[in-house]
């Protein structure tokens, strides 16, 4: 069912390879058997409806399967041509994927230290640069004018949306190559969503992003390639707009985006 | 429309009848802690003066204060703390935090609650076996905070694992998520986020380890020693065991002296809570989600 849409000649080097992967969680298998590749700045959207193992995608990815009790993962992942099982630290891994998840989460401090932790983490001590990167971050994540006058007031005491930005900043405060969202905009109102997705289509010009979400519409505003998830399976991967404007090749993708089920 | 039904009468009147059920209780639980207060504030607080906090014990105990058994709880307390507070924390820190998800770690975290109910008699035997005789400490201070140390480790690492738990888990992954280590999370978002509970929780469980009597008269406490102690190799005396000794060793003790005594011995576990109780409130104030 994966074939010939999956890894397509011509992908001399697809950022994210991912071959066989199979994930379980104890007996319970969340996801089986995918192969796709995602493009170097492409938006790569994901669909499917709840249970189909788009979050353990992302979470076999930046191998935070290693931090779950009971997540196995089977099959090879290549990041920019490195198995991600290889690399001799997944911190410097992570650091060059910014994750966004659903429910926004401000971390109990500043909205500056929110943002500039990763970087001082990794080393950044320089006031004046960090400054910049937090100004950046915030900017991209449209949160920059409604916050600039209060960086020293807590993260967490913002509303539900500003948090979310807060969180889609914090994901970017690394420069990451690759941009995990999952679901970001559930918490969002429909304003800033487009405000974001304005951002998300200047962004991948740098950065390469697979973007979760359970809406079909929003997919299709943004994704370049979507792949089709159902009950841990890959139904297909193709063009966006071959997906939604053309028969899909499956009759069970074709359901969904037009919204006869799931 | 808005009349009340059979129905909605009687869930009203079943609901007040339970209210009034756990009032009683709350009511019984308070009654004795209010008695006994009571009876020891009217037997022994006359006695009570700064002489009698300051000055050592005369005429065979039945006279004087109680000043070296004062020091040497203090002594006791204190060393204890030192000693399991950092072991504590950091057992709880592995427990919570790094520790798989494995039959072992279930095995450790079952001894632990239990080792809580082990009776303080046979921590007293485990002291004097393990740090009178092996260590050769000798019965001193050290000797006696260690084993107190031992009996509250239990208590103190499930407090801290409370207080760790207690931060969602969506910090760490959002921390992790970054290609924070796990000991940059616990450094800068998890310890941050729990340190109020877990210093209010320890000093909470260890100030009760003011009152134990068995497993300190084996391993430090004296009968009567009208010294203070220089170091943490001597003996000492101490509140709990000097209120037994007087109660039941000694004759013609007057019988406002075991009252005041256990007063001021009630007097400092309570202002060691009321500290603690209020630290938590001020770190409450500030907390951040």
């Amino acid at each position: 069912m994966v074939g010939q849409t999956a890894s397509q000649p011509g992908d001399a080097r697809p950022k994210v390879a991912v071959r066989n992967l199979t994930i379980r969680y104890g007996q319970k298998i969340a996801l089986q058997d995918v192969s796709l590749d995602i493009r170097e700045n492409e938006i790569f959207g994901i669909i499917g409806p709840a249970n189909s193992g788009k979050t353990s995608f992302l979470r076999a990815l930046n191998r935070m399967d290693l931090f779950t009790p009971g997540m196995r993962v089977d099959g090879t992942i290549r990041f920019d041509g490195r198995d991600v099982d290889k690399w001799r630290n997944v911190y410097a891994l992570r650091r060059h994927i910014g994750v966004v998840f659903p429910l926004p989460v401000g971390l109990p401090m500043t909205i500056y230290d929110n943002v500039s932790l990763a970087p001082r983490l990794s080393g950044v001590k320089k006031k004046a640069v960090l400054d910049e990167i937090v100004e950046r971050c915030l900017q991209r994540a449209a949160l920059w004018d409604e916050v600039k006058d209060r960086l020293n007031s807590l993260g967490s005491l913002l509303s539900g949306g500003q948090q979310q930005r807060l969180t889609i900043a914090r994901a970017l405060s690394q420069d990451p190559d690759l941009l995990l969202l999952d679901e970001f905009s559930i918490a969002i109102d429909p304003v800033t969503t487009m405000r974001i997705e304005d951002v998300l289509k200047v962004l991948k010009e740098e950065v390469t992003i697979v973007l979760v979400t359970n809406l079909v519409q929003q997919a299709r505003r943004l994704a370049d390639r979507t792949a089709f998830f159902l009950m841990g399976e890959l139904v297909e991967v193709a063009d966006t707009e071959d997906l939604f404007t053309r028969k899909a090749s499956d009759e069970r993708t074709q359901a969904y985006v037009e919204g006869r089920f799931g | 429309m808005f009349e009340a039904t059979e129905l909605n009468i009687r869930n009203h009147k079943v609901e007040r009848l339970w209210g009034l059920l756990f009032l009683l209780m709350t009511v019984l639980l308070i009654l004795p802690v209010l008695v006994i207060l009571g009876v020891l504030v009217y037997k022994g607080g006359p006695i009570i003066s700064v002489d009698f906090l300051f000055t050592e014990p005369k005429d065979g105990m039945t006279a004087g204060g109680i000043f070296p058994a004062l020091v040497g709880t203090i002594w006791l307390v204190a060393v204890a703390l030192l000693a399991s507070v950092p072991v504590g924390v950091a057992a709880a820190l592995y427990l919570s935090e790094y520790a798989p998800d494995n039959w072992l770690t279930r095995m450790i975290n079952l001894a632990i609650i239990n080792l809580a109910g082990v009776p303080s008699i046979v921590h007293a035997l485990f002291g004097v076996g393990a740090f009178v005789l092996f260590f050769r400490f000798g019965t001193s201070i050290l000797a006696a905070s260690l084993t107190l140390a031992i009996m509250t480790l239990p208590v103190v690492i499930v407090a801290t694992r409370e207080s760790l738990q207690a931060v969602p888990h969506a910090f760490r992954e959002a921390c992790w998520n970054m290609g924070a280590s796990r000991w940059q999370t616990i450094r800068h978002v998890v310890l941050p986020n729990s340190i109020s509970g877990i210093l209010t929780g320890v000093i909470l469980e260890v100030s009760r380890t003011a009152g134990e009597t068995a497993p300190i008269m084996f391993t430090g406490a004296a009968f009567f020693l009208p010294f203070l102690p220089q170091s943490v190799f001597d003996q000492t005396m101490a509140m709990s065991l000097h209120l037994f000794v007087i109660s039941t060793q000694v004759p013609g003790v007057p019988e406002a002296m075991p009252f005041g005594v256990a007063l001021v011995l009630i007097g400092m576990v309570l202002a060691m809570n009321a500290v603690s109780i209020g630290f938590r409130m001020y770190l409450r104030g500030k907390k951040k989600w």
